[in-house]
């Protein structure tokens, strides 16, 4: 917070990418460094929590299996059965985005998601399965996910326009609502983090009114960790729900 | 790699919001940004999809079929006890039914052996019984001969010894049976 001390609030200057380092011909820029850092948090949880393999699990085992049966669950009962050959990749966006949403909440990190370009990344992988199972799976009656069932012919083209449109805003959607959320929840909590650096460091007899902002804090924090989790497991949702679109095309 | 490189280089030397991009929509990071999740997301799922996930299927289906297992063990067991308690009960019940018969034919056996036993003792007793009568009898005739005799001989003194005369045997025989009979 010594940037904030000297006077003015700048939220969105955690958002800045900097490199750090190069490897070989790779620069390591803080997004990526936080992206290995996740990547070694799951790790770390689903391969080395699990090499007990133990009946009775440990703590770190029990995690492995808590998030095996969450994203399991909500698969199952979003997508069905079938859906079950899409878990992997659900449950690597579920880790990805819910591991990098809960690393930005500690102060001064950076956060992954708060960047669109990652958010859309990560929806396009979603839309682009979708698509590309839908045909291979359905060949030309995927199309039928456009054309509701039971609607007179006058009002179809219509219908058809709206379905069309829907399924094109969904990456968008699915990307700008994670992207919005992160950077909205950073910003405000950064504004209100300064506000408490600005009015200690002010030297009046304003100094008194800074518990306020620091209450304010403290709440954002708890409220930006349940939105930390929630967003992931909404991703994860969504996933199953256009998934499912994609296995059971007929409305 | 090298464009990469080359923008993240520029953003670097822009020193992030200085040149008055918002950083999130800054397209000169959108590449490098793009690569890293490429390389970080395929290494995620390649290592969730190939060691994490297997394994953890495999614990919680070793632990479902452990539950089960132990479950079914119990059950067998519990089976076994409830056999195991109907065969002792049956043995039981088995024995106490021997024990009533041996004691039964026992009593029985006994009981005919005391009852032959008395049925013989009776017979004996009563073939001691008509022996003595019979011995009786023939004594009491012996002693009843042996009275007339005395009573002869008794005749024969006493006559003798009032008139000096001595009777024939005969005839005091004669006169003592002749009284006896009246």
């Amino acid at each position: 917070m010594a940037a904030e001390s000297e006077g003015a609030i700048d939220p969105i200057h955690q958002f800045v990418i900097e490199p750090m380092f190069h490897v070989g011909g790779l620069t390591v820029t803080n997004s990526a460094a936080y992206m290995i850092a996740i990547l070694v948090v799951a790790t770390f949880v689903m391969i080395f929590g699990t090499a007990p393999k133990a009946l009775v699990p440990g703590r770190l085992q029990s995690l492995g299996e808590v998030a095996y049966e969450f994203v399991a669950t909500t698969v199952r009962g979003s997508a069905g059965h079938e859906g079950m050959r899409f878990f992997p990749l659900v449950f690597s966006l579920f880790m990805f985005v819910l591991i990098a949403n809960l690393i930005g909440l500690i102060p001064f990190t950076f956060s992954v998601t708060s960047h669109i370009i990652v958010t859309f990344a990560l929806a396009a992988i979603v839309i682009l399965t979708v698509i590309l199972y839908g045909f291979y799976k359905n060949g030309l009656h995927f199309l039928g996910l456009f054309v509701p069932s039971g609607v007179s012919p006058v009002l179809l083209p219509l219908l058809v326009l709206i379905e069309v449109i829907s399924f094109i805003s969904r990456p968008i959607s699915l990307s700008v609502r994670l992207f919005a959320n992160m950077l909205a929840g950073h910003i405000t909590l950064n504004v209100f983090g300064g506000f408490v650096a600005m009015l200690l460091a002010s030297g009046t007899w304003a100094v008194i009114l800074s518990p306020l902002p620091f209450a304010m804090t403290v709440a954002l924090s708890a409220l930006e960790l349940l939105v930390a989790f929630l967003q992931a497991y909404v991703f994860a949702i969504l996933t199953c729900v256009y998934l499912n679109d994609a296995i059971h095309p007929g409305h | 790699m090298a464009s990469t490189e080359q923008t993240n280089t520029e953003v670097g030397h822009d020193g992030g919001h200085a040149s008055g991009v918002f950083p999130p929509f800054d397209p000169s990071t959108f590449g490098s940004q793009l690569l890293w999740l490429a390389i970080i997301f395929g290494a995620l799922y390649v290592l969730m999809s190939r060691v994490g996930l297997p394994r953890v299927e495999g614990i919680l289906a070793a632990r479902k079929a452990a539950h089960e297992g132990d479950l079914a063990e119990a059950a067998r067991l519990r089976a076994e006890t409830e056999e195991a308690i109907a065969a002792f009960e049956k043995a039981l019940a088995d024995a106490h039914a021997h024990a009533e018969e041996i004691g039964q034919s026992t009593r029985d056996k006994l009981n005919a052996e005391i009852m032959a036993r008395r049925k013989a003792f009776d017979a004996e007793l009563t073939a001691n019984l008509d022996a003595e009568e019979h011995t009786i009898a023939a004594n009491k005739a012996k002693a009843m001969q042996n009275v007339g005799e005395i009573a002869t001989e008794s005749t024969i003194a006493i006559i003798q010894h009032l008139t000096g005369q001595t009777p024939s045997a005969a005839d005091a025989s004669a006169a003592v049976s002749h009284v006896s009979n009246a």
